[in-house]
């Protein structure tokens, strides 16, 4: 009776999970394996239309990724736009988080504001801040030239290094809302009591919060940074559509499109991907092992 | 003591300033949008810096042109609208068909696999979607579903169901196990149990589950544009905006209103339902 009941449930719970598992399979999985075998191809577009997946291997793609200097170029911008966005918007996330954490008239509605970058389509947010940041006649240079006295306008998104800089500052903009709405989560479960302990004890405002606040919310800032970090680094949508790659701003996921696209190249694409994704994995890997003891607390 | 209170008056202030400059900075560059969408073009090229156009130079012309079908002499913006709202709506509502049997199994039930699944589920966010884009397209031309609504509304329901089960997963892991005991003592099946009790219970999570699809289906580019690029009668907002923005003939401050119509949807959604979308999101949080 028992074994027929766990047999029920097993049969039940593999029927129900089936239908999504299909789908993520067919859209996800597959597509990475396809990506990883390309890999190993020297394949263009009419060759995986006539031969499929069997084309000869090669490692060819390998070593031409890793040889090209773009490609170090491209990895490089991808570090530093991924660790610039992910600590920038956290930071603010949390410093919104905790300005937000003690009640004030319009609070609930201002929380809900603070959200639209996020939750907005990027393509409008993006297309805005494209021709507020315009040379010719966007409102920022409008400002910065006839009221704070620059000589030129500036190109923000079309010349080195500022393009950079801008889309870190756009992503920040949009990526805050999301750790603001995490940490504030975090901070309203806390319990008051430590704190009052610690006021009680002579504690400062800012000693509460480095050594009795900021502790506690450590296993969220952790599975944020994680979070973000994951995905900015395979982040395409705001830089392509910000810069299309232009001006020092090539990431890698860029390199990969223009890869596609652009050479119609998909045995280097797909290899660019996988070393990406390697690159990636062990930096995961490391991190983890680093912030083991965090996400245990 | 001194320190305290200096600490406290000075932190006062900030947490002022703070709240302000962070409000400044998130509304201001929609209130721009919306501004810019009733201005003339040549209004805004002629005086960039005047973000509110004077009374008089008000225009609406620009949401009308944006509407207008290409035959009209339009850019078909009502079009694209209406192909969008049927990707959303459509991958909002298989989604939640798809995920709420998924996540009550993976919550309730044992059975082989429960973990990988859990893991495949991961493995979603390891690849850049570019790469997962192509081999995706180049499948669907063979099944013929490439350039077709059908085939990007599939595309987009894996793309939320990962963040989807997450949710329901976190729900319903809140609530005591004890009452689908006491509905099998009772003699319900599995299925009576999903719907009669499961669901409604579920109800306000399931709403923020299918709210947060449609939102992605509703904002998402990078499949649209490898989709559906050729066919101008299938493009989705997000697609028709950036289509037109790359050219140099429409006018930007039409494209503005675009914009504002592509926005608003969300915006209005996300109103109502805000409170039930971020608790869904950051369900767990609390517990690290």
């Amino acid at each position: 009776m028992a074994s027929t009941l766990r047999r029920l449930e097993n049969r039940d719970g593999i029927t129900l999970v089936t239908p999504v598992v299909l789908v993520v399979a067919a859209i996800i999985v597959v597509p990475i394996v396809w990506t990883v075998v390309l890999s190993f191809q020297d394949a263009r577009y009419v060759d995986v239309a006539r031969n499929g997946l069997f084309n000869e291997l090669t490692l060819d793609n390998y070593t031409d990724v890793l040889t090209a200097p773009a490609f170090w170029q491209a990895l490089l911008t991808t570090v530093e736009y991924s660790v610039a966005t992910t600590v920038g918007s956290i930071t603010v996330g949390l410093v919104a988080a905790l300005a937000f954490r003690d009640r004030f008239r319009f609070r609930a509605p201002l929380r809900a504001v603070m959200l639209l970058p996020y939750v907005a389509p990027v393509v409008a947010t993006t297309f805005v801040w494209q021709v507020a940041l315009n040379p010719q006649y966007g409102v920022v240079n409008a400002f910065g030239t006839q009221v704070l006295g620059w000589e030129h306008p500036v190109n923000f998104l079309s010349s080195a290094p500022t393009a950079l800089l801008t889309v870190i500052v756009y992503d920040i903009w949009r990526y805050f809302p999301f750790a603001f709405m995490f940490l504030g989560a975090a901070l309203t479960g806390l319990s008051r009591e430590i704190e009052e302990a610690a006021v009680v004890d002579g504690a400062t405002p800012l000693q509460k919060f480095w050594f009795v606040v900021l502790p506690q919310l450590l296993p969220t800032v952790a599975l944020l940074v994680l979070f973000r970090m994951v995905m900015s680094f395979n982040e395409f949508e705001d830089v392509y559509l910000l810069t299309g790659g232009a001006a020092g701003t090539q990431v890698a996921s860029v390199r990969v499109f223009e890869q596609l696209t652009g050479s119609s190249d998909i045995g280097g694409a797909s290899a660019t991907a996988a070393v990406m994704a390697v690159f990636l994995g062990v930096a995961l890997a490391i991190y983890l092992r680093l912030t083991a003891k965090q996400r245990e607390a | 003591m001194s320190t305290v209170s200096t600490q406290a008056s000075v932190l006062r202030v900030l947490r002022v300033v703070v709240i302000v400059a962070l409000v400044v900075a998130t509304v201001v560059p929609f209130l721009y949008m919306l501004s810019l969408s009733f201005v003339r073009i040549d209004d805004l090229l002629r005086e960039p810096l005047r973000v509110l156009p004077a009374l008089e130079r008000i225009t609406t012309e620009t949401y009308a042109e944006v509407l207008r079908s290409e035959e009209d002499g339009g850019y078909g913006f009502a079009r694209f609208m209406r192909n969008s709202a049927i990707v959303a709506v459509s991958a909002s509502a298989l989604t939640v068909a798809l995920v709420v049997p998924a996540s009550y199994a993976m919550t309730r039930l044992r059975f082989a696999g429960r973990t990988q699944v859990s893991w495949l589920f991961l493995a979603v966010y390891l690849f850049p979607t570019i790469i997962i884009a192509v081999p995706v397209f180049v499948g669907f031309q063979v099944l013929g579903l490439g350039s077709s609504l059908v085939g990007l509304v599939i595309a987009y329901i894996a793309l939320t169901v990962p963040v989807s089960v997450h949710m329901l997963r976190n729900y319903l892991a809140g609530f005591p196990e004890s009452i689908d005991e006491a509905a099998v003592i009772d003699g319900a099946s599995r299925f009576q149990i999903l719907t009669r009790i499961t669901v409604p219970l579920a109800l306000p999570t399931i709403m923020s589950t299918a709210l947060y699809s449609f939102m992605i289906a509703w904002n998402e580019f990078l499949f649209a544009l490898l989709f559906l690029s050729a066919k101008q009668d299938l493009w989705t907002v997000s697609l028709g905006l950036t289509r037109l923005a790359d050219g140099q003939e429409v006018s930007k401050t039409v494209l503005m209103a675009g914009s504002v119509l592509l926005t608003v949807p969300i915006v209005i959604l996300y109103g109502v339902a805000e409170r039930a979308l971020t608790e869904g999101l950051t369900a767990g949080a609390d517990k690290g």
